[in-house]
């Protein structure tokens, strides 16, 4: 098997043209199946016996924990690949992950509130998901800091690299101690509902939105990734070739 | 390049004695992080409540903050002199493995400030009120704990080695790390004052600094070898 088609993607210029000509594509996909699965969590689905209508968050809220944890392994995947074969592209696309990380943290953690305080009663508690999450969205606050502290673009690259790498072997061990913690320490305080498998029609919108979410972070990975690829090889003549051809393009 | 003519244990051990040559000119440098733990400690009976029954319980949290905290301030001085005067690059070109030589560094730095900290922890550990028969327990937590936390720091200290706020951006970047070895050293400790069994919290935070002990001392010279270009 040949990797050339591995290694054009390691060129800039054809980067920045085939992430430009998919990148629509994700994007609109991703409004349809959102305003789809919105109709299908919102209106179809049937109320829930045990927590009414507030349930319904959960279409927002779930998506957004599973993509949070796909956006740190695809960041830290692209930042050793990065590291290790010294593709630039590959670094890019891994700073274009880190924004969209740290939203989607942070949407996990609002909804998670708001969906406590009703059902659980309270705003705030020491579960080990909400633990797990939060620090995950240290983590990615932590890498955009270190970035945004080094100036030069190439060791901002490689020394964010090994951070994230670090954090992948981090991110089970915290899991695991959070879990071990919270075993000890946490009375049964929080009423956890004991509900039975979802039927059909709550579960449908659920997994559409879980797909709409992952082609959202693509579309906004690839759009970042083609911005940060633009800015590092600004003066760049294929950047000028590039932007010309999109001008033209653009008018046509 | 000439071919090494010592052996990496001879270079560990000539690295390592002199760091300690040089912390021994200069005392003030390391006997500030145990100053510090010493006051942070005693910050908590004051702005908290001096009963020792109520102390008693929040004696592992007093102790582990003040441990995480004292080591962040001596992670600060981890490198810093050493890279500015080039002592760093020569190590890099001295045809040693530079994970060895920069682990020679971080068992200094563990030397200085882990261990003194550690040793103070069951004097500390009784003015905050843990029974005195129970308070030597706590230094095996506490040992452990502190290598990890240099450890897990030796990693940090490389990356923000080249950037010109240090500081802040190295806490946030060790406190998520040090998270597990906090998690079950406090809990280590809580059962150690209380004077139960902690074996179980102890053997879990002896495997986070076994795989610390492993893999950070390669990290640590992936770091500062690209903070060094």
């Amino acid at each position: 098997m040949s990797w050339a088609w591995f290694h054009r993607f390691g060129s800039p210029p054809y980067f920045y043209r085939v992430a430009g000509k998919l990148a629509p594509w994700f994007g609109w996909s991703a409004l349809v199946l959102v305003l789809v699965s919105l109709y299908g969590g919102l209106v179809r689905a049937p109320v829930d016996y045990y927590q009414s209508d507030a349930f319904r968050i959960i279409y927002v809220h779930v998506p957004a924990s599973w993509l949070a944890l796909m956006t740190y392994t695809t960041m830290a995947v692209s930042a050793a690949i990065g590291l290790v074969w010294r593709i630039k592209v590959a670094h890019a696309v891994a700073v274009a992950c880190a924004p969209a990380g740290v939203s989607f943290t942070v949407v996990s953690l609002v909804t998670g509130m708001i969906w406590g305080q009703p059902t659980w009663g309270t705003w705030w508690a020491w579960d080990p998901r909400i633990v797990s999450q939060l620090f995950l969205l240290f983590f990615f606050l932590g890498y955009i800091g270190l970035r945004s502290a080094i100036d030069d673009p190439d060791r901002a690259d490689r020394a964010s690299a090994v951070l994230a790498i670090v954090g992948v072997v981090n991110v089970p061990i915290v899991r695991f101690s959070v879990d071990w913690w919270n075993s000890l320490h946490q009375a049964p305080t929080v009423m956890r509902m004991d509900k039975p498998a979802m039927p059909w029609e709550m579960l449908w919108p659920l997994l559409l939105m879980a797909l709409a979410y992952t082609l959202y972070f693509f579309w906004i990975m690839l759009v970042r990734a083609r911005a940060e690829v633009l800015r590092r090889d600004r003066g760049g003549q294929w950047v000028r070739e590039a932007l010309a051809r999109d001008a033209a393009g653009g008018s046509a | 390049m000439s071919a090494p003519l010592v052996p990496a244990a001879a270079a560990f051990a000539s690295a390592l004695r002199r760091d300690l040559l040089q912390a021994a000119r200069r005392p003030g440098e390391w006997l500030q992080p145990l100053a510090f733990f010493v006051i942070v400690t005693v910050l908590f009976p004051l702005s908290l409540d001096p009963e020792l029954a109520r102390l008693r319980h929040l004696a592992p949290a007093a102790l582990w903050v003040a441990l995480l905290l004292a080591t962040l301030l001596a992670l600060d001085f981890l490198y810093r002199e050493d890279a500015r005067d080039g002592t760093l690059e020569q190590f890099a070109l001295s045809g040693q493995p530079f994970a060895v030589m920069i682990f020679a560094k971080t068992a200094t730095h563990w030397l200085l400030t882990g261990l003194p900290l550690a040793l103070v922890g069951p004097l500390a550990a009784i003015s905050l009120g843990a029974p005195p028969q129970n308070a030597l327990a706590v230094l095996w937590p506490l040992l452990l704990g502190s290598v990890s936390m240099s450890l897990i720091g030796s990693i940090c200290a490389g990356l923000t080695l080249g950037t010109r706020r240090g500081g802040a951006l190295l806490s946030l970047l060790v406190l998520p790390l040090a998270m597990p070895a906090l998690v079950f050293g406090a809990r280590a400790t809580q059962l150690a004052i209380a004077g139960e069994s902690a074996a179980g919290a102890l053997y879990l935070l002896g495997a986070i600094t076994v795989l610390a002990l492993t893999l950070a001392p390669l990290a640590a010279a992936a770091a500062v070898r690209i903070s060094l270009e």
